[in-house]
């Protein structure tokens, strides 16, 4: 697996790297403010040490006063870096851009590449594949509270609200995987509320996007027959889904390709057929509070389930 | 004693300089006046009747101070649970009460009641005057902060504590997500550290206004009254925001309406904007005292008056103004127009002007003093620059809309959020401990273990908090209880923690330094530092009444002109307890006004208050039937007082009436 990358200073996308820039021009600004009036508090300390000064009122009233205006010149040209870069930033938006639409749940993402046809949309969760050199317009909302997206290698954060819907913009220049999270507290399992975005080259993502289009490939053993049992008639159903299966509960996290990604519990933990059994058998011990209730199923059945599951790449 | 219109009287603002009455045994006769008529309760009864605004501030910062020990080692534990990755000595569910209630604590029950505590006691002090106006609901305050500190506490130990987050954000506090009473319990304690806040404000404001020695013109007044001033008009503006959105989230949740369901035509960032809309300016109600204590300590050890007064009364002035336009920064990610953006990033940018301002006249103060006397305290005030600068330089990247898209809620804001509030004002506050400790108590701090104390402090917060930045920046969302070891964020927060420890043993040392001090301290003078103000021409600790005779004004810095000083104020009746009314601009004296004494009452109204507050969490019926209590105990409060039949009080009028002339 890829290292992870969530920083603020690697960025792999135009807006990333605009507030970058941005950072690095605020740092550098702010460094020598920084020194400036620490000297300036060195030297007066030392002075004053030294012998009682004769500057008069009128003297200090010049300096402080020439020290504010500078101060002040020092945030305009901060204010104005600041926005310029808002205005690259609101650049990207185009026409024929990528739109994915992502819902916060507690607390996993539920994604949706939207189609002007609906038979062609794609539905998935916790993990987003885009591609590389093109604009993308992500759709932001949530069903429970409030959530933030953050993809720091790609851009800042924006809030999931309910009741509401908001947009936001960006682009994914260099092909690797990058690691977002929840930024807006959300309650008991916050912590545990990642997304996983692989940047492909167009046609990597073309290709992917067709196969994500399909549904989930029929058994093919018996024991795989057997996992898709225990899934359509077991509770996994009441919330799951698996396109070309009877399993269409749409409150968790949308299954039929699940195999292919590379993280189960929104990115509590790599997607290992040893970790998809102890989350199955387990779920509140690797991330306790989250909505998935111990299914008591029966070690075969388990293991049944787990042939079928790893099935749906 | 209650006060009683016939009672208030015109005074003679006329200047006497040769009156019989001035002469030392005349003083020394009023002075043992006072000694016998001013009441000063003994004994645990008298402790909870107590008026006394030095033993209301004094319980007020110690309790406060009991609040931030304890919200500190819940900040102790969270330090242990990220020390390093994938760690589970703590559980999400414990963690997030956790981080709330050291947030709630540490915000509402520790940062605001210290610093009006503080106000508390030195305002009358300062400006001179012989009590604290309304001095019973100061009591009540007290009361209030006091119950609502044992409610949190005693409910986070009850597993029930709030598990929200200190902002509360719906829905997650709404009555869908949020759990039990868990957030019920956190906007109550809104509603107890509201209502302490705001009588203490009020009195803050009456005693500043009209309480002010004769000569103490507004221009004449120290710094710190004026940063108290400034801080309680802006609890009275801000309050009333978080009262309302608290209220409002509690009758969502108790009685079902719906302000904050979108399902129902209610809204989600309604909470937001009323939250931060008190929410922002709070921290410059913890910060402006803090400034407000740095002026008179810089002055006082660099040996001269504090450079630019009118500047720094001024940027006071405007830091609150502009404090209540940037509270839209904390919504950045929420999505604003591309004008509102640019509004709120300039505004919130702004607000850097009069801070730097007031930096730049201190370093003023300190390049023409004598030379500085590197005691403690000062020591604190010099850290301070180093720390808030940080902290202020953060908040100026954080004001920029796109890059705080970047920053906004990860560790970047934790660090930054410390700097501002422990570097900005704890640093300030534990100066001030360290500057006014000798008033207080009678007793000097020791300085040896004092600057131990300070440079472990110094050394602890740094690598606590300076690490966080970089955490921030390296994808560390806040609030989360755990982290996979992948990310790479585990040596820097082993950092951090082990800096929290050195923290924790700097406080102990300053503890320590407390309680030796207290006992085998060296006895401190009327004016040990050589300080301008009031405060210090009383003896230490100050009689109850505060001065005898009472001083007069005539300069910015009172002991350091004592040639401009006029004659004391005489003509005050000590027997009832009288305190001289001065008009606003220029503290001329108006009518005199005998000071309400000791009272039970303020405490059983607390009682009744907190019955009713918390009965209202488990049924809208408990304000029913909880306001009868509540009511009776303001019916005795308010009682009239029928001591002095009228016909007598004339009589004693017209006797008082030759010994009018005052100032």
């Amino acid at each position: 697996m890829a290292p992870l990358i969530q920083s603020v200073l690697h960025p792999a996308g135009v807006q990333a790297a605009r507030l970058n820039q941005l950072w690095w021009v605020m740092f550098w600004v702010c460094t020598v403010v920084f020194i400036s009036v620490l000297t300036a508090l060195a030297m007066a300390i030392a002075r004053g040490r030294r012998s009682a000064s004769n500057a008069s009122d009128a003297t200090l009233t010049g300096s402080v006063g020439a020290a504010v205006g500078i101060s002040v010149a020092a945030l305009l040209v901060l204010l104005t870096a600041s926005e310029i870069t808002g205005r690259d930033l609101d650049a990207l938006k185009a026409q024929n851009a990528l739109r994915i639409q992502i819902t916060g749940n507690q607390w996993w993402w539920d994604v949706q590449y939207l189609n002007p046809d609906p038979s062609l949309t794609v539905v998935t969760a916790n993990e987003i594949h885009v591609p590389v050199g093109r604009p993308v317009g992500i759709v932001a909302k949530s069903n429970d509270v409030i959530h933030s997206l953050w993809i720091p290698a790609l851009h800042g954060k924006r809030d999931l609200l309910p009741g509401r819907q908001s947009e936001i913009w960006l682009q994914a220049d260099r092909a690797g995987v990058y690691r977002g999270q929840c930024a807006e507290y959300c309650g008991a399992q916050h912590a545990k509320m990642a997304l996983t975005v692989v940047a492909d080259l167009p046609d990597d993502f073309e290709r992917w996007l067709s196969h994500m289009r399909g549904p989930a490939p029929p058994p093919a053993t018996e024991s795989q027959m057997r996992g898709r049992d225990v899934i359509e008639r077991g509770p996994c159903a009441m919330c799951h889904s698996i396109a070309g299966t009877l399993a269409g509960g749409r409150t968790a996290p949308d299954l039929t390709h699940l195999a292919s990604r590379s993280a189960i519990g929104a990115g509590s933990i790599p997607n290992t057929r040893g970790n998809l059994a102890g989350w199955i058998a387990d779920p509140q011990h690797i991330k306790p509070g989250n909505k998935m209730p111990a299914t008591g199923l029966a070690s075969e059945e388990l293991q049944a389930l787990l042939d079928y599951l790893e099935t749906l790449k | 004693m209650n006060a009683h219109p016939l009672e208030q009287q015109k005074a003679d603002p006329r200047l006497v300089y040769d009156d019989p009455r001035l002469e030392p045994a005349a003083l020394e006769r009023e002075r043992r006046h006072h000694e016998a008529s001013w009441p000063d309760p003994r004994g645990f009864l008298g402790w909870l009747r107590s008026t006394d605004h030095k033993s209301i501030g004094l319980r007020t910062i110690v309790t406060a101070f009991v609040w931030f020990a304890m919200a500190g080692v819940l900040a102790a534990l969270m330090r242990l649970q990220l020390s390093r990755p994938e760690n589970t000595i703590l559980g999400p569910d414990l963690y997030n009460q956790i981080f709330t209630t050291h947030g709630t604590a540490m915000m509402f029950l520790f940062a605001v009641p210290v610093m009006l505590g503080m106000g508390v006691y030195l305002v009358p002090l300062q400006v001179g005057a012989r009590a604290i106006a309304v001095p019973r609901l100061v009591a009540y305050g007290y009361w209030m902060l006091l119950f609502g500190g044992i409610f949190l506490f005693a409910m986070f130990f009850a597993n029930v504590g709030p598990d929200v987050g200190w902002f509360s954000y719906v829905p997650l506090s709404g009555p869908e997500y949020g759990i039990g009473k868990r957030p019920d319990v956190w906007a109550q304690l809104i509603t107890f550290s509201e209502v302490s806040a705001l009588v203490t404000a009020i009195s803050l404001i009456v005693t500043i206004f009209k309480l002010r020695t004769p000569g103490m013109a507004l221009n004449r007044m120290p710094l710190f009254v004026w940063a108290m001033l400034v801080v309680s008009f802006m609890v009275i503006f801000a309050m009333p925001a978080v009262m309302l959105s608290s209220t409002c989230l509690i009758l969502d949740r108790l009685v079902g309406t719906h302000f904050y369901n979108y399902a129902e035509g209610g809204d989600v960032l309604l909470w937001q904007h009323l939250f931060w809309f008190f929410g922002h300016p709070e921290v410059y109600i913890i910060f402006l005292p803090a400034l407000g204590m740095i002026s008179p300590i810089v002055s006082t050890f660099s040996r001269r008056p504090v450079f630019g007064y009118l500047a720094l009364v001024l940027s006071n002035i405007a830091t609150a103004f502009i404090g209540f336009g940037v509270w839209v920064h904390h919504m950045f990610a929420t999505g604003l127009p591309q004008f509102g953006q640019s509004f709120f990033t300039a505004a919130s940018m702004m607000i850097v002007v009069p801070t730097a301002t007031q930096i730049f006249c201190w370093i003023a103060t300190i390049w023409t003093g004598r030379g500085v006397r590197f005691t403690t305290p000062m020591l604190y005030v010099l850290a301070w620059f180093f720390v808030f600068l940080i902290g202020g330089l953060t908040g100026v990247m954080v004001a920029s809309v796109p890059l705080d898209l970047q920053l906004h809620d990860t560790f970047f804001i934790v660090a930054h959020l410390h700097y501002v509030l422990i570097g900005g004002s704890v640093f300030p506050l534990l100066a001030g401990i360290h500057f006014w400790f000798p008033k207080i108590t009678g007793r000097m701090l020791n300085e040896r273990l004092g600057k131990v104390a300070f440079w472990l402090f110094f050394t602890g917060f740094n690598l606590t908090f300076f690490p966080m930045h970089i955490l921030g920046l390296q994808g560390m969302p806040r609030r989360v209880y755990t982290y996979p070891a992948a990310m790479g964020w585990g040596s820097l927060n082993l950092l951090a923690s082990i800096g929290a420890g050195i923290i924790a043993v700097a406080l102990t040392v300053y503890l320590i330094n407390v309680i030796v001090s207290l006992r085998v301290g060296a006895a401190a003078t009327d004016n040990p530092w050589d300080a301008a103000d009031l405060e210090w021409s009383t003896s230490s600790p100050p009689p109850v009444y505060n001065f005898s005779p009472q001083p007069t004004v005539g300069s910015r810095d009172p002991l350091w002109h004592t040639e401009l000083t006029p004659p004391f104020v005489i003509g005050l009746n000590p027997e009832k307890c009288e305190v001289l009314v001065t008009h606003l601009l220029d503290a001329e004296p108006d009518h005199r006004y005998p000071t309400p004494g000791p009272s039970i009452w303020p405490l059983l109204a607390a009682i009744a208050t907190t019955i009713l507050f918390i009965w209202s969490i488990f049924s809208p019926w408990g304000v029913v039937w909880g306001s009868i209590p509540l009511f009776i105990t303001l019916v005795g409060w308010f009682w009239p007082h029928r001591g002095v039949p009228p016909r007598e009080m004339e009589r004693e009028l017209a006797r008082l009436e030759p010994r009018e002339a005052t100032s």
